[in-house]
């Protein structure tokens, strides 16, 4: 049975240290609301999302009360609104107008975001795909829930380069939209390579055309759970500490396997997968940094840092898979900045650089995340840093991301403050040199050899 | 089995287990296990329960046990004994 150290162990994980499941995501398949009208096309989707989720925030409910582990987001992705809305969208306005649907239905059902304004443009782009990239700034900055993903590139096509320099723009005229301190709308926007197909974390979550109906995914955190942890084994060994980190991994995602099952059972919907994740949030001890730090570097960004993170992030995959049946989505340590307290100490102190954080993308789950630029970044230098990125997913076959906020009006060492609870991040600096001459080519970078890896 | 962990955290007095035991017979909750310590100082006590047979849901014990502790000034709460198992055993 049961004894009070396991019991006073797992509460104080809760109670202490911000111990919870950051989402439940269900997934919903759009494709069965295609329609040859606009109007039909809305009525279908807006239908479909509000009754199939019509459950889901108060059974996130009931499981958080029942087991007594906070449930942060009741979430929901759909699938990548290009494919829909193909026959009948042939405007942007078009676009606009489901996004506000989408908008509507989360509000309805009560989910704070709902990812899926989505095209999977890897190789090529079809009318209707460039035509809803083109409506994203107009779509997130006439709607507060809608989260917006374009996928640029993967390791089996290569990276389609004219998708990579338009969501430049977008993201620069997204910015635009923005006003003064108010949530930024970038931060709804993820430009990805190799983007999964069952990621139940947003921004950058969509229903993939590979998965059911409906499904159930479950993202869960703690790394104020793995600091604490980490600090009772200052000074030991690379095994101690490895070792740590492992059976941490381990009781976090037991708990997400448990809030899984429990909710796909009580929605009646098959559960899809954990995101075995270290999701940081701006709460003090709540930190992907901290834990950095508790290994024993001075400030994140110090050299070792890369090291520290390869570390973390494999030892929690090693941990969490043996305690979970499924696993997918983005799975490992995310980095963001403006969303860990941590992170951003660092880049005020003047120890982690865009650089750094670009380093620490090739080891860790996703990519250069929630980072507020100087707002007269050219569009070309935003593109280079996403064609970057991407070309560090396809060569090393996982899955990248760039969630950039261009802070108009703001210039490097201000602060963008995101309003309410969404904390601030500061603006850091971007190399000034001008990659214009590369980026206006057109076409895309092959797929890359898959031997001769050095 | 349909198995509750109720944990009381705070300050040792008189009829803490009373003043619980007393609200679970009432209701038809069958006490398996009652364990206490001193955990940093704190006063823990932690009761495995079967709520197999009770007349209350699992959210009306919530409710009942959390008006207890206010009347005792310790802090009561109740969990599904199935996160603790998922954490601590493979």
């Amino acid at each position: 049975m049961i004894n009070i150290y396991e019991v006073h162990e797992t509460n104080q994980m809760i109670e202490q240290e911000n111990l919870d499941v950051r989402t439940i995501t269900m997934g919903i398949s759009l494709l069965s609301c295609a329609a040859e009208d606009m109007d039909s096309l809305c009525e279908n989707i807006y239908n479909k999302i509000t009754s199939k989720a019509a459950r889901l925030v108060s059974c996130g409910e009931e499981i958080e009360k029942d087991y007594g582990v906070p449930i942060v987001n009741k979430r929901i992705s759909v699938t990548p609104i290009s494919l829909v809305a193909a026959s009948c969208a042939k405007s942007t306005e078009d676009y606009v107008r489901i996004a506000k649907v989408l908008d509507q239905a989360a509000k309805d059902v009560g989910v704070n975001f709902i990812g899926g304004f989505s095209a999977l443009v890897s190789k090529g782009m079809t009318e209707a795909e460039e035509l809803m990239i083109n409506s994203i700034p107009k779509a997130l900055s006439s709607t507060e829930r809608v989260c917006a993903s374009v996928n640029v590139g993967s390791t089996k096509t290569g990276i389609n380069m004219d998708a990579v320099r338009l969501c430049g723009e977008i993201i620069v005229e997204t910015a635009k939209l923005t006003k003064d301190g108010e949530f930024p709308h970038c931060a709804k926007l993820v430009v990805f390579c190799n983007a999964p197909d069952d990621n139940p974390f947003m921004a950058g979550a969509f229903h993939g055309v590979s998965e059911p109906d409906a499904v159930i995914n479950v993202g869960v955190s703690g790394p104020g759970v793995v600091k604490t942890a980490l600090e009772s084994c200052r000074g030991s060994s690379f095994e101690v500490l490895c070792e740590t980190v492992k059976k941490t991994a381990f009781k976090i995602t037991r708990v997400g396997q448990l809030v899984a099952r429990e909710a796909a059972r009580r929605l009646e919907v098959p559960f899809g997968i954990i995101d075995l994740s270290l999701a940081p949030t701006p709460a003090v001890g709540d930190s992907v940094a901290d834990i950095l730090e508790a290994m024993g570097l001075e400030s994140t960004g110090a050299p070792g840092t890369t090291a520290a993170l390869a570390l973390l992030n494999d030892q929690v995959k090693k941990g969490g898979i043996m305690a979970s049946s499924y696993v997918g989505g983005l799975s490992g340590a995310f980095i963001p900045v403006s969303e860990d307290q941590g992170m951003i100490d660092a880049v005020q102190r003047g120890s982690l650089s865009l650089e750094k954080l670009e380093a620490m993308t090739c080891v860790c789950s996703v990519g250069l995340d929630m980072i507020a630029i100087p707002g007269d970044t050219p569009a070309s230098t935003i593109s280079g840093i996403i064609a970057d990125e991407a070309a560090i997913g396809m060569i090393n076959q996982k899955t990248t991301a760039v969630r950039l906020i261009p802070a108009m009006g703001k210039k490097v060492g201000d602060v963008v403050e995101f309003g309410g609870l969404f904390g601030y991040a500061p603006v850091m600096p971007v190399n000034r040199f001008s990659c214009e001459g590369f980026i206006s080519r057109k076409g895309r970078i092959p797929a890359p050899i898959h031997s001769f890896k050095n | 089995m349909n198995r509750v962990i109720i944990t009381v955290v705070g300050k040792d007095t008189i009829g803490i287990i009373a003043g619980i035991c007393n609200y679970l017979a009432e209701h038809d909750i069958n006490i398996l296990d009652i364990s206490q310590t001193i955990l940093q100082g704190i006063f823990n006590m932690m009761m495995i329960v079967d709520m197999e047979k009770a007349d209350i849901s699992f959210d009306t014990l919530s409710e009942g046990l959390d008006r207890v502790g206010l009347e005792k000034a310790v802090t009561i709460k109740c969990q599904r004994e199935e996160i603790f198992t998922s954490m601590h055993r493979i």
